[in-house]
């Protein structure tokens, strides 16, 4: 069965083909088309997941893609235990978001396009992960990407939503470039890109490898840094993050699945997924290891005061990423993925829940005007509370055991640095979700009558899948992470972190125990401060501290301006230089092929003079004295016959006179 | 007897005579006419040879009797001519009827 992994993503290629191409038949049952597909693809995962646990694994090629000289890329798939949890997480929440997407986009005059695009991003993303070389995971790569702008876009007549899609699309290219290169690097170092010749030849290579190039660093430090620039495109990481607040103008079900769940966590596993050559190079996981805590603590203090449903979620999901990459840095690779399938859980759940609450108040998305729907979305509000518990990571649930995990890697490593940073991160997680909470289920309702007067439960096909995944939330952490770094999921993925050669920081049971229940107070203290804050809905402690803090506060609400310093520095810039290469281009380029044209024109006349006066005038010329001599000799045709008669007469009479004269014969 | 140089001379008179009328008459049946008073002309120095010159054995007689045959058919067609002339052109007068002009 595992050798029939190319289903997977087939499966929903099939999906994009009908939808794509029979959408105006399909109409609105194009999601039956479409879960169908991804519900297929994830039985199937699920059935070649089963067998990887027990021991099954596979690297082929099915087919030879590029072919050229020395160089070769083949379309195969390598199974292992890091691809087939990715695979099954992508399937699955893929699965669960499809269905809810039914309900969600139930009314939307562009449902074929939608769910096209949803099974696209579906195929790239299983390409991407299930790929067995670094080019066809460059292939899935770009496809997510395409599918991330085509998705954040799909709401097209809005300027915002095709601003942020090319935003998102441009800013990601810029990572794709790091991709690029590093594979190019990769290419040449190794002489192929298939995962496993890569990470065989490392022994080989070494020297090459840790040899000084660009700056006094080695070549395998360049290779991964430029790796690592990738990833902060693709997953959102300082610098390159921007785009993805913005991505929120996206439909909902789009932000769960692309920028929360899937996506955004394909940096993360390329980085694990190289991680023999990170694990050469210390200084490219300490880059990965610092950006990845310094992005956890910038993007939670926006978190703390966006006003935005969707966006608190949005600079939430950077934090997490960001502890994600802290978790590669510190070499804690598997604890890395384990987050990413934990948090693909609580945090699909959380953007659906905010779907269903924008849903309920026909589209609203400012949570200053909600307040109490608890009552009126009781499944929503349960499970949005289990999965802001499980972001802010209270005990047993999911994000608990795997954040507390890359802290404790982190602590274990001596980076107490990072780990202050973590940790303060974790208490502001806590303290945002649960303002986020308070404010939209409890509080005062602010709602307003007209939404008020819509107010509904979201349909079964909706709280369905929220109810699946909240199940997922509170069981798979203490199901899978415990005990920690010993648990099933461990055992289960180590291995491929072990045969890498990951150096593993030993840690005591107790310091464990201790650093689990600081991480516990530290989420407790959050959760409190944001309960006596937010709770009532009228204290007036928030505004007093933001009033006392106006500096501050104004700074973290416009997000420290880096959107309009990025406009200043790149985009003004940028449109400054290209206006003056313009220039260049009118002035020099153009004004060259221009006096070429002008100097052709030129000759031509020259030339087309000679032809009138000279060649046709020749012709013309020997026309006329035709012409001329005709007209003389036709004046004799008078029509009169005697005028014949007499010439005839006058001939003979002439011939006859020399004939004569000539002596007439004789 | 009368030498032959008069008949050969009366000849040239009256071919002359109807030389002058076909070029100069502007009516079709004169024309036609004129033609007829040529070849009685030439008849008349075909029978002059024949009978003055000593080796002849009739040839002259014989082309005489051809040339009024010829002559009759000449007329019969030169006539018809005329009628279809008449018929189209509402005119015998040769000067009108120059459709072949330049």
């Amino acid at each position: 069965m595992v050798e029939m992994v190319w289903l997977v993503p087939v499966l929903p290629l099939v999906g994009v083909v009908i939808n794509g191409l029979f959408g105006h038949k399909t109409g609105h049952g194009a999601h039956k088309v479409a879960i169908a597909a991804t519900g297929l693809s994830a039985a199937v995962a699920l059935v070649i997941f089963v067998q990887v646990v027990v021991g099954a694994s596979l690297d082929r090629d099915i087919y030879t893609w590029v072919a050229a000289g020395e160089f070769a890329a083949p379309i195969g798939f390598l199974v292992d235990p890091l691809s087939s949890v990715m695979m099954l997480v992508v399937t699955v929440v893929g699965f669960l978001i499809h269905v809810y997407s039914a309900g969600y986009m139930h009314d939307d005059p562009g449902y074929p396009r939608f769910f096209t695009y949803m099974n696209l991003f579906m195929v790239s993303m299983l390409v991407l992960v299930l790929a067995n070389n670094y080019l066809l995971m460059f292939l899935g790569w770009e496809g997510v990407g395409l599918c991330s702008y085509l998705l954040i876009g799909y709401w097209y007549e809005k300027k915002s939503a095709s601003d942020a899609g090319k935003k998102a699309f441009v800013v990601n290219r810029i990572g794709d470039a790091g991709v690029l290169l590093a594979m190019f690097l990769i290419w040449r170092t190794f002489g192929s890109l298939k995962f496993t010749e890569v990470f065989d030849g490392i022994g080989g290579a070494k020297a090459v490898l840790m040899r000084p190039s660009v700056l006094g660093l080695t070549l395998v430090t360049v290779i991964c840094l430029l790796l690592f620039v990738g990833a902060t495109g693709k997953s959102a990481q300082l610098p390159l993050y921007v785009w993805l607040p913005d991505a929120m103008e996206g439909p909902t079900p789009v932000s769960a699945l692309i920028h929360a769940a899937t996506m955004v966590t394909a940096g993360v596993y390329m980085v694990a997924r190289s991680a023999p050559l990170f694990n050469l190079a210390p200084t490219a996981l300490l880059v990965v290891a610092v950006v990845g805590a310094v992005t956890a603590f910038f993007a939670a203090t926006i978190a703390c005061v966006q006003t935005d449903i969707k966006r608190v979620v949005a600079y939430s999901t950077i934090s997490q990423l960001g502890y994600m990459f802290l978790g590669c840095g510190v070499g804690a690779y598997a604890s890395a993925i384990f987050h990413l399938g934990t948090h693909a859980f609580f945090k699909a759940l959380l953007f659906l829940g905010c779907g269903s609450v924008i849903h309920a108040l026909s589209g609203e998305q400012d949570m200053r005007r909600m307040g109490q729907l608890k009552e009126k979305l009781p499944r929503t509000s349960r499970t949005f509370l289990w999965a802001s518990l499980a972001n802010a990571g209270i005990i047993p649930l999911a994000g608990f055991w795997s954040k507390d995990e890359i802290l404790a890697a982190t602590f274990a490593g001596h980076h107490y640095l990072l780990w202050a940073l973590g940790s303060a991160g974790a208490l502001m997680t806590a303290f945002y979700m649960f303002r986020l909470y308070y404010t939209v289920f409890e509080g005062k309702n602010n709602v307003d009558h007209h939404a008020a007067h819509h107010l509904h439960e979201s349909p079964p096909v909706m709280t369905v899948p929220l109810l699946i995944l909240g199940g997922c939330t509170l069981v798979v952490g203490w199901l899978f992470g415990f005990p920690p770094d010993h648990g099933l999921y461990h055992r289960f993925v180590g291995s491929v972190f072990e045969e890498a050669g990951t150096a593993e920081h030993a840690i005591s049971l107790v310091l464990t125990v201790v650093l689990a229940v600081v991480a516990t107070l530290i989420a407790l203290a959050g959760i409190g401060l944001a309960k006596a804050w937010y709770k009532t809905g009228d204290n007036p402690a928030p505004a007093r501290f933001a009033e006392q803090f106006r500096g501050l506060y104004t700074t973290v609400l416009n997000k420290y301006w880096v959107d309009e310093f990025y406009i200043a520095i790149f985009v003004t810039f940028g449109k400054k230089v290209c206006r003056a290469l313009w220039g260049v281009d009118a002035g020099v380029v153009d004004g060259a092929v221009n006096g070429a044209g002008w100097l052709t024109v030129a000759i031509s006349r020259v030339s087309a003079l000679f032809d009138f006066r000279f060649v046709d005038g020749l012709v013309n010329r020997i026309a006329d004295v035709i012409q001329g001599g005709s007209q003389s000799l036709r004046k004799i045709q008078t029509g009169v016959i005697q005028n014949y008669l007499l010439a005839m007469s006058v001939a003979v009479l002439l011939v006859t006179v020399i004939y004569m004269a000539m002596g007439g014969g004789r | 007897m009368v030498p032959l140089s008069h008949y050969l001379v009366l000849s040239a008179i009256l071919f002359g005579i109807g030389l002058f009328g076909a070029l100069s008459r502007r009516h079709a049946i004169s024309i036609l006419m004129a033609i007829e008073v040529m070849f009685n002309a030439v008849n008349l120095s075909f029978i002059a040879f024949s009978r003055y010159l000593p080796q002849s054995q009739m040839q002259g007689h014989v082309f005489a009797v051809f040339v009024i045959a010829v002559a009759a058919a000449e007329a019969a067609i030169g006539l018809a001519i005329v009628l279809g002339l008449y018929r189209n052109f509402k005119t015998v007068n040769v000067d009108e009827i120059n459709l072949m002009k330049w």
